[in-house]
C-alpha cells in the first residue's frame, strides 16, 4: 500500500520535482504563507531526483510568469493542475530565453533599478546565469531576487 | 546596425566594417556630408575627451550640434522622466550621443526612441566607441587585428574601456596579458567570455613579464580613490607606471596605448619614442566617431 506523505488537495495546483530545500524558497515567492492554504514536503524520495520537495496549494493556478520564476529556481520543477482530487494537466518546467519583468537586477546602479521600467534578462540555461540586457552583468540564478509576483 | 549601445551587439563583420569606413574617412576616399543633420550630445556625467571628440567629429562631417552636460539645467531636476526628456530631444535632432553614470541608460534610451543612438559610456559598463577607435589604432598600427598578442595594465576591475576592448578584440584570436594590483584584477565574467570564446590569457603581477613579447602594451590609469588605504596605493602605485627603460627590448612594432587622461601612469619620457601612440590614438578617435555616426545616419 502506498502511504501518502502529502495530503491531497481536491483542486489547484501541484508543484512537484523541485529540487531538495528549494520549496520554501518558492513558497516565499508565491507568497503563500500570506494567503493561500498549502503544504510542503521536503526531502521526499524520487527515483528521478533522489530526493525532491513538493509544493500542493489548493484552489491555487499559476500564472505563466510564476511558471518561469519557479523554473529558473528549480529547472526540474513540473505543475500539475488538479480538479475534483483528479489530475487535469502535467506539465515540464520551460525556461525561457528571455525573462523580462520578474527578475530584479542586484545592480544597484543598473538602469532598471532608477527607471519605472521593466527588467529583461537573457538566460543561459547551460550554466544557470542569468545576464541583464541593460547594464550587461552577469549572474547566478542563487544571486538574484524575484519581483513581488502576486 | 540601427544604434551603438554595446561591443556585445556587433558581429566581426560590422567591426571590420566600422574600421574600413574610419580608415577611408581619414583617407578621404569617403566624403560624408551631414550639413542637414543635428546630433544632440547628452552628456550626463562629465566628460572632456569624449564630449570635444564626438563633437569635432559631427563638425567635421558638416553637421551641428546640441550639447547638454549634467543635469542641472534640465527637466530631469524638475522630475521629467529620463523616458520623456529622450522623447522630447528626439523629436528635435537626428541622432543621440550619450553618457550617463547609469549602467543600461543608452540600451534603455534606444528603446524609447526612434532615431540612433550611440552609447558614448554608461557607468562601468560599456564605452563602444572606445573600443572601436582602440582597434581602428591597433588595425593601422599592426596592419592587421588576427592574432595579436596584448598587455593590458593598471585597474582592470572598473576600467570600461578594457572591458570593452577584451570583447572586441575576442573576434580576432588575441592573447592577453593582464597585470593589475590583486583587488583591481579583470573581473570574473570578462574572463569567463574570454574563456568561452577559447581566447588565451594570462594574469602576471607586472608587465615586466611579458612586456617583450607583446605587440600592444594598453595602459590604463589606477585611481587613488579605488584603495581603502594609502598606504596600499603607494606600494603598488610604482609598479604600473610605465618608464621609458622598459621599453629597451620590446618588439619594434609595439605600439603603447592609452584611453586618456594619463596622469602619471605613462612617464612623460615615454612620449617622445617611436612605441607611444595615445596621442594619435585619441585622433583616432574622431576617424571612428565620424565612421559610426555615417553609418547610423545612413551616409555610408
Amino acid at each position: 500500500m502506498k502511504i501518502m506523505k502529502v495530503r491531497q488537495i481536491e483542486n489547484g495546483t501541484v508543484i512537484d520535482h523541485i529540487s531538495a530545500g528549494k520549496a520554501l524558497y518558492i513558497a516565499q515567492l508565491l507568497h503563500l504563507v500570506e494567503s493561500s492554504l498549502f503544504v510542503i514536503g521536503s526531502n521526499l524520495s524520487s527515483s528521478k531526483l533522489g530526493k525532491k520537495d513538493l509544493i500542493k496549494i489548493e484552489n491555487y493556478i499559476l500564472s505563466e510568469a510564476e511558471k518561469h520564476s519557479i523554473a529558473l529556481i528549480s529547472p526540474t520543477a513540473s505543475f500539475i493542475q488538479i480538479q475534483n482530487y483528479e489530475v487535469v494537466s502535467k506539465e515540464k518546467s520551460d525556461i525561457p530565453d528571455v525573462i523580462e519583468y520578474l527578475i530584479v537586477c542586484p545592480n544597484h546602479n543598473c538602469i532598471t533599478n532608477t527607471e519605472n521600467m521593466s527588467s529583461r534578462f537573457n538566460i543561459d540555461t547551460k550554466t544557470m546565469t542569468v545576464r541583464c540586457a541593460y547594464c550587461e552583468k552577469k549572474y547566478t540564478v542563487d544571486d538574484i531576487k524575484f519581483k513581488r509576483l502576486v | 546596425m540601427n544604434n551603438l549601445i554595446s561591443m556585445r551587439d556587433l558581429s566581426k563583420a560590422e567591426i571590420l566594417h566600422i574600421v574600413d569606413v574610419a580608415e577611408q574617412i581619414e583617407s578621404g576616399k569617403i566624403k560624408v556630408n551631414i550639413s542637414d543633420k543635428v546630433a544632440a550630445l547628452l552628456f550626463f556625467e562629465p566628460s572632456t575627451r569624449t564630449l570635444f571628440s564626438f563633437d569635432t567629429a559631427v563638425k567635421r562631417l558638416g553637421g551641428k550640434t546640441l550639447i547638454m552636460t549634467g543635469t542641472g539645467n534640465t527637466s530631469v531636476k524638475k522630475g521629467e522622466t529620463f523616458a520623456d526628456t529622450l522623447q522630447t530631444i528626439s523629436q528635435y535632432v537626428d541622432i543621440i550621443i550619450q553618457r550617463s553614470p547609469i549602467e543600461g541608460a543608452a540600451r534603455y534610451a534606444s528603446e524609447v526612441v526612434n532615431i540612433p543612438v550611440i552609447n558614448a559610456g554608461d557607468g562601468a559598463n560599456q564605452h563602444p566607441t572606445q573600443a572601436l577607435l582602440d582597434l581602428y589604432s591597433i588595425k593601422k598600427t599592426q596592419g592587421t587585428l588576427e592574432n595579436l598578442k596584448i598587455g593590458v595594465v593598471g585597474d582592470l576591475k572598473f576600467g570600461r574601456t578594457v572591458h570593452s576592448l577584451c570583447q572586441a578584440m575576442s573576434e580576432f584570436n588575441p592573447e592577453f596579458y593582464f597585470a593589475s594590483p590583486s583587488h583591481l584584477r579583470m573581473p570574473g565574467y570578462i574572463l569567463d567570455d574570454l574563456d568561452e570564446k577559447q581566447i588565451k590569457w594570462h594574469e602576471e603581477r607586472e608587465m615586466d613579464s611579458f612586456i617583450n613579447d607583446v605587440d600592444i602594451m594598453y595602459v590604463t590609469r589606477i585611481q587613488k580613490e579605488r584603495f581603502a588605504d594609502i598606504e596600499d596605493y603607494n606600494k603598488v602605485k610604482g609598479s604600473y607606471v610605465m618608464r621609458r627603460e622598459i621599453l629597451s627590448g620590446v618588439k619594434s612594432n609595439l605600439k603603447v596605448l592609452h584611453p586618456l587622461p594619463r596622469v602619471d601612469e605613462i612617464h612623460t619620457d615615454v612620449d617622445d619614442t617611436e612605441y607611444a601612440y595615445y596621442f594619435p590614438q585619441a585622433k583616432n578617435g574622431v576617424y571612428t566617431r565620424q565612421a559610426i555616426i555615417s553609418i547610423l545616419l545612413g551616409e555610408v
